[in-house]
């Protein structure tokens, strides 16, 4: 186990540096920071002295390794639009963004493993049929539309929940809903089709043999079996939460990471924008490290291959 | 009574490959309603100037946010309503049409070419190549999609083929993926080993033997990956970093409407209905392809 770590956490430090790269050398590749820099209507002698003075005229290289080198030491730089410490400002906002993500998360899991375990215990029934509706619906609905339907409905037919702001917990529960839904339908579909095999296996049918009740041989010796894919692609989808809430939160004006990198990327504060995006590759690199790993642990077969 | 004699050595042959692939398509509801959907919006996108009432940029700020037909002041001079600058919004909506099929096929193409790319050669050559591949997709997934991609458009500047661009050199890791396993899983069968020993080229075999053979699993990919982008193309528009005005992307309309959308709830109800029913009908044949072509695989 200990060796498949490190190997592990090697590769996943070799993918943080590759990932912070390419989105280094990606965001200054398709703008000019110079000039973003001075502004509008500032005059070329203008844009060269802000180049020299950022160091913006060295090599792509060297200005990479000297971006790097001082986010290590915390110093992310300045916001271009907030003219404030870009540490603090994204500090500041990521727990919004890290509580959206995970009740997003949660509300998917809660309504996409009863609905899977549901749908595989009577395969190919009308229960089944109306799942799979329900999973492919929320696979079409754009999420910002979906997102703007909950808000006429719950501004204007059942003003019970907030629908803009970030002040309280209400504030989450639209947001939340609106990011989680969308992701559901992977779950639901996993979590039916585990249920399927492990209903099917030789132990449940020794479980039934036993004369074990149905709900006890379902919750008890399936579910957790098949939770274990659920597991890794939890990971992932929280990465991908993470990111997507870029949308949902300019939406429903939560005031986290997602509406941060949304105001810095349409004033191309690229300070900021750099920060978000490689703080966000790198909680993905953590969390599928994380998943990888818990994975070895339940399954040993993982780690000797 | 020529049928009748033929009948009985019908069935002992029974019916010919190309008869059975027939009765597979055609006795996959899914497939069929999904074939006839995506007919019927291709059809509208390209009869687009012909079907369209009147030019979808076409301002008259004296008929700004008539309501569609079925509401009480709705009219048949304009069956879908107007916007906000009284443009006609059953022609923005055909119109729009054009923009997403344009971005799902264009984002499918080049993200589909670099990814198949990848992944064929990952699964064949194996060794320092996969891990590369491999190594390469990894890195890309780490990164923050939308983000990058919204980042990315900004500072370049939003229009239709920026977009189209962005999101076809982001876009291959699943197609990367799953070329490179349906590859690993073809690459050690007889008919390979054959044509190496006939003396091949490694071309001629990727091409020729590997990928006609893993085409189900890339047609499939190329469904989910087209859906994909067209809701990801909405959404840059829906924030502003996409598709610029007056383009009628339907993300944009969404977008457009928002601000309306308390007293005239069809303008965000019917581009966010034509995005959905567009992506539900893509997802549909991507699903029913996949049952069909699944061994034995008929119904769903």
């Amino acid at each position: 186990m200990l060796g498949f770590t490190l190997k592990r956490l090697g590769l996943a430090v070799l993918v943080a540096v590759a990932v912070s790269a390419a989105a280094f050398l990606l965001l200054r590749a398709s703008g000019d920071v110079a000039t973003a820099l001075a502004g509008e209507g500032a005059r070329a002698g203008d844009i060269e002295n802000i180049r020299r003075i950022y160091g913006l005229d060295r090599p792509l290289v060297v200005q990479y390794l000297d971006w790097i080198g001082k986010m290590a030491h915390g110093d992310f730089g300045q916001s271009l639009y907030f003219k404030t410490d870009v540490l603090a400002l994204v500090r500041d906002k990521l727990p919004t963004t890290a509580l959206l993500a995970l009740f997003s998360l949660l509300f998917a899991l809660a309504i996409s493993i009863p609905l899977g375990i549901v749908a595989a215990l009577h395969p190919n029934s009308w229960i089944d049929r109306a799942c799979l509706a329900l999973a492919v619906l929320g696979q079409a609905l754009p999420n910002f539309f979906f997102a703007l339907i909950l808000i006429l409905v719950f501004a204007v037919m059942l003003p019970v929940l907030p629908v803009s702001g970030s002040e309280t917990w209400a504030n989450f529960v639209l947001p939340s809903v609106a990011l989680g839904y969308y992701v559901a339908p992977p779950f639901m579909r996993l979590a039916r089709a585990g249920m399927i095999e492990v209903l099917a296996s030789d132990y449940i049918r020794t479980a039934r043999a036993k004369g074990l009740s149905g709900a006890s041989i379902v919750l008890k010796h399936a579910l957790v079996n098949a939770l274990v894919p659920i597991v890794a692609l939890a990971a992932v989808q929280l990465g991908f939460l993470l990111g997507g809430s870029v949308v949902i939160e300019t939406v429903f004006a939560l005031d986290g990471l997602g509406y941060l990198a949304y105001q810095s990327i349409s004033h191309l504060d690229l300070p900021v924008t750099q920060a978000i995006v490689t703080l966000l590759s790198f909680i993905y690199v953590g969390l599928t490290l994380g998943a990888d790993l818990v994975n070895a642990w339940l399954d040993p077969r993982i780690r000797v291959g | 009574m020529t049928e009748l004699s033929a009948l009985p050595v019908l069935e002992l042959v029974g019916p010919s490959p190309r008869a059975l692939l027939h009765r597979r398509l055609w006795g996959h509801k899914g497939l069929v309603i999904s074939v006839a959907l995506l007919t019927l919006i291709v059809l509208i996108a390209l009869l687009a100037p012909v079907l369209a009432p009147y030019d979808p940029y076409a301002q008259d700020l004296g008929r700004r946010l008539i309501p569609p037909l079925w509401y009480q002041k709705g009219t048949w001079v304009h069956v879908l309503g107007t916007d906000n600058l009284g443009r006609d919004y059953l022609s923005r909506v055909l119109y729009g049409a054009r923009i997403s099929l344009l971005i799902g096929a264009s984002v499918m193409a080049i993200s589909g070419l670099i990814g198949t790319t990848l992944g064929l050669a990952a699964g064949y050559f194996g060794g320092r190549v996969d891990t590369l591949v491999m190594f390469t997709t990894t890195v890309r997934l780490a990164m923050p999609l939308i983000l990058v991609a919204l980042a990315v458009v900004a500072t370049v500047g939003g229009s239709l083929w920026v977009v189209v661009l962005v999101l076809g050199l982001l876009k291959w890791d699943r197609f990367a993926v799953v070329m490179r396993a349906a590859t690993q899983q073809v690459r050690g069968l007889e008919y390979v080993a054959a044509a190496e020993c006939v003396g091949a080229s490694t071309l001629r075999i990727i091409l020729g033997e590997i990928l006609p053979n893993v085409l189900p699993h890339l047609i499939v990919v190329a469904t989910i990956e087209a859906a994909s982008a067209i809701l990801l193309e909405a959404a840059l528009s829906f924030l502003g970093l996409g598709v610029q005005p007056p383009l009628p992307s339907w993300g944009l309309m969404i977008a457009e409407g928002k601000v309306y959308m308390f007293f005239s709830f069809w303008l965000i109800a019917i581009p966010g209905t034509a995005l959905a029913v567009l992506v539900l009908a893509i997802n549909m044949l991507g699903d029913g392809i996949r049952d069909v072509a699944a061994p034995g695989g008929g119904r769903a």
